[in-house]
């Protein structure tokens, strides 16, 4: 970072299509790319600072960089009422949909990876068209059966819909895993004496472990930062979930910046983290497994 | 949305970091979207009969309940006369058409939906240009610099939308803001104190930031992966031939990408367009419903005006508006998969 930034000649505008002498070209080139990794980064990297923030330092009205690390604003954002069920809830529904959609999911890609019917390309459009199912608009029509049906305030139906959100995906990528595995496998399976059941319990089902995990990985994702189901259907506060709580936390505790960067610093560590670490290691497997299949 | 995002292009943006730190074994595919389109290579004829569909039985049941029935009585709805007095009485009388020529012929709405249109346009814009831009950098970086630019861009892909609706209200905070400070610092006068959502327009280019901050990454990363299916050979070429780099994006970059360039641009439409979390969780729409998109306007007219039936109408017309940009899309896959 410190060989380019002391170049002072290295002009911002011109960064990408100089190509002039090659050392202006390296530098502008490095130095954009510092710019941007730092305008990037800066909001992530300013939500942990700020959590970490004594209170005088927070109100500040010139911004203080370097200060000594405290956690009382994790104390406050995790002392809130019902902090603890709040944390439950998006568990329950996270890990419900993610588990209920592998296992109904591997069910279908299976179907149409691997077998041969009627009705298989209009299934997988289904799929398809599911995927781009516009959420976000049908909060409305969600909310009039929900009350229709004396479903509001309830965790299991945010559950279903969840699942059934994360569904089409799940189904998209483990169809694409499936087929990755080469039928040959399966089938000197079965002729060694398996059945059609053990062969994909013993064969394909061990293959397709690290589809099964980021797959899940990203169900879990959806399900954890969805916002608006929650927000129209359980206006009950013991059955809300961590996005409400964040959302209504800056307006609950009167601008107090420092607890509200530790809430949401807390919320998203456990998606930068499945993001930045389980996901490369489970990608490099989905690379590798669609490219040699 | 963000199955969508974070999800269609995992191989892209994954194998960013991973080349940059010379991991990878193989080659990129060459677009997120095609690594999902993989053709099912093993597939054969095995013995079929009852099974395939008893295995497929659940899901499309579960999505009949809870996706096509929510759909269809959304349409229902839209024809009905629903407000607090029906929703208390459970009353749902039928009205034909009218909640739609209320709607059509309602200023209000216009606007909204050109407001809508616009925001889309102007965010899509950015962030196909920035991501193109920063998608070409990071080909051209060397090893190390791509891995930080990487990884930075992957820290703001993964952050949660809520989370940074938080830090982007906090960033630009009327008091306490680190944007009042830069601006001060930049030796703009007036941003003492100044409130960043005082205005509608005002409060857009914060949402447009957060979005864009947001969605490019997704474009940059899945555009250097597949910049690398580009072979050098045609830079090379190019150059040789004299082309500069403007001519040579547009006469070797563009038309090898020309379907992930397609299919990215239709993707961002839709998930611009019904973009809800950013817009709502910023501002609820506000100063004075100025930065209501149509989600966000469906969503008040129903829960807060209590105003139902209409409320359904602006969803389906939204649904309806969708639709024309999926079909494009759908037909760019479709050919796309035809073509594998």
């Amino acid at each position: 970072m410190s060989t380019t930034a002391q170049t002072p000649q290295a002009p911002a505008p011109q960064k990408l299509r100089t190509r002039k002498p090659l050392t202006v070209g390296a530098v502008a080139k490095n130095a954009a790319a510092i710019v941007l990794a730092v305008i990037f980064v800066f909001p992530v990297y300013w939500m942990f600072s700020s959590s970490l923030k004594p209170q005088s330092e927070i109100l500040s009205k010139d911004p203080v960089f370097f200060f000594t690390p405290t956690f009382e604003n994790y104390g406050t954002a995790t002392g809130v009422d019902l902090f603890w069920t709040y944390v439950t809830n998006s568990l329950i529904v996270t890990v419900g949909a993610v588990l209920l959609a592998l296992v109904v999911a591997l069910a279908a890609s299976f179907a149409i990876a691997r077998m041969k019917f009627k009705g298989r390309k209009g299934i997988v459009l289904i799929v398809m068209m599911a995927q781009m199912a516009p959420w976000e608009v049908m909060v409305i029509a969600m909310y009039m059966i929900a009350r229709d049906n004396d479903m509001l305030n309830s965790i299991p139906l945010l559950t279903a819909i969840y699942f059934v959100m994360v569904l089409p995906f799940t189904i998209w990528t483990l169809r694409g895993f499936i087929a990755a595995v080469p039928v040959e496998l399966e089938e000197a399976a079965q002729i060694d004496g398996c059945t059609r059941g053990q062969a994909f319990r013993k064969v394909i089902f061990p293959l397709l472990a690290p589809g099964l995990m980021s797959t899940s990985l990203f169900g879990f994702i959806t399900a954890w930062n969805e916002f608006a189901m929650v927000l129209v259907l359980n206006k009950d506060k013991t059955n809300q979930t961590l996005t409400l709580w964040l959302t209504q936390f800056q307006t609950a505790f009167g601008d107090d910046w420092g607890a509200t960067m530790a809430a949401s610093t807390l919320f998203a560590l456990p998606v930068l983290i499945v993001f930045l670490f389980l996901q490369r290691k489970a990608v490099g497997g989905m690379t590798a497994g669609a490219v040699k299949g | 949305m963000t199955v969508d995002s974070q999800g269609t292009a995992t191989a892209g943006s994954q194998d960013a970091p991973g080349r940059a730190a010379g991991k990878s074994q193989t080659p990129p595919p060459p677009s997120g979207a095609k690594e999902a389109l993989q053709p099912s290579r093993g597939r054969r004829s095995l013995p079929g009969g009852l099974l395939p569909y008893l295995l497929v039985t659940p899901a499309l049941l579960s999505m009949a309940v809870l996706l096509l029935y929510p759909l269809i009585s959304n349409l229902i709805l839209s024809f009905q006369s629903v407000n607090r007095r029906e929703l208390i009485r459970r009353e749902t009388p039928w009205i034909g058409f009218d909640n739609y020529t209320e709607l059509l012929g309602n200023s209000e709405f216009w606007t909204v939906v050109l407001r809508s249109v616009a925001f889309t346009a102007a965010n899509v814009a950015l962030i196909m240009a920035i991501g193109t831009g920063i998608g070409l950098l990071l080909n051209r970086l060397g090893k190390k610099m791509r891995l930080v630019l990487s990884l930075a861009l992957a820290f703001a892909w993964a952050m949660p939308i809520v989370a940074s609706v938080t830090v982007f209200q906090w960033l630009f905070d009327e008091q306490f803001g680190v944007a009042n400070w830069l601006m001060r610092t930049l030796g703009f006068s007036g941003y003492e104190q100044h409130n960043w959502f005082e205005t509608g327009f005002s409060t857009f280019v914060i949402i447009t930031a957060l979005v864009v901050w947001g969605s490019v990454p997704f474009v940059a990363l899945n555009m250097y992966a597949g910049l690398t299916t580009v072979g050098t050979e045609l830079y090379e070429a190019a150059r040789m031939d004299g082309a500069n780099g403007w001519r040579t994006f547009w006469s070797v970059v563009f038309p090898n990408l020309k379907p992930f360039f397609m299919i990215t641009t239709f993707l961002e439409i839709i998930w611009v367009f019904k973009a809800f979390t950013q817009v709502y969780a910023m501002n609820q729409g506000g100063p004075d419903r100025a930065t209501e998109t149509l989600p966000v306007f469906a969503y008040i007219e129903g829960m807060s005006q209590q105003h139902y039936g209409v409320a359904a109408a602006i969803s389906i017309l939204t649904i309806v508006m969708l639709l024309v940009a999926m079909s494009f899309y759908f037909r760019l896959i479709l050919k796309q998969e035809d073509e594998q």
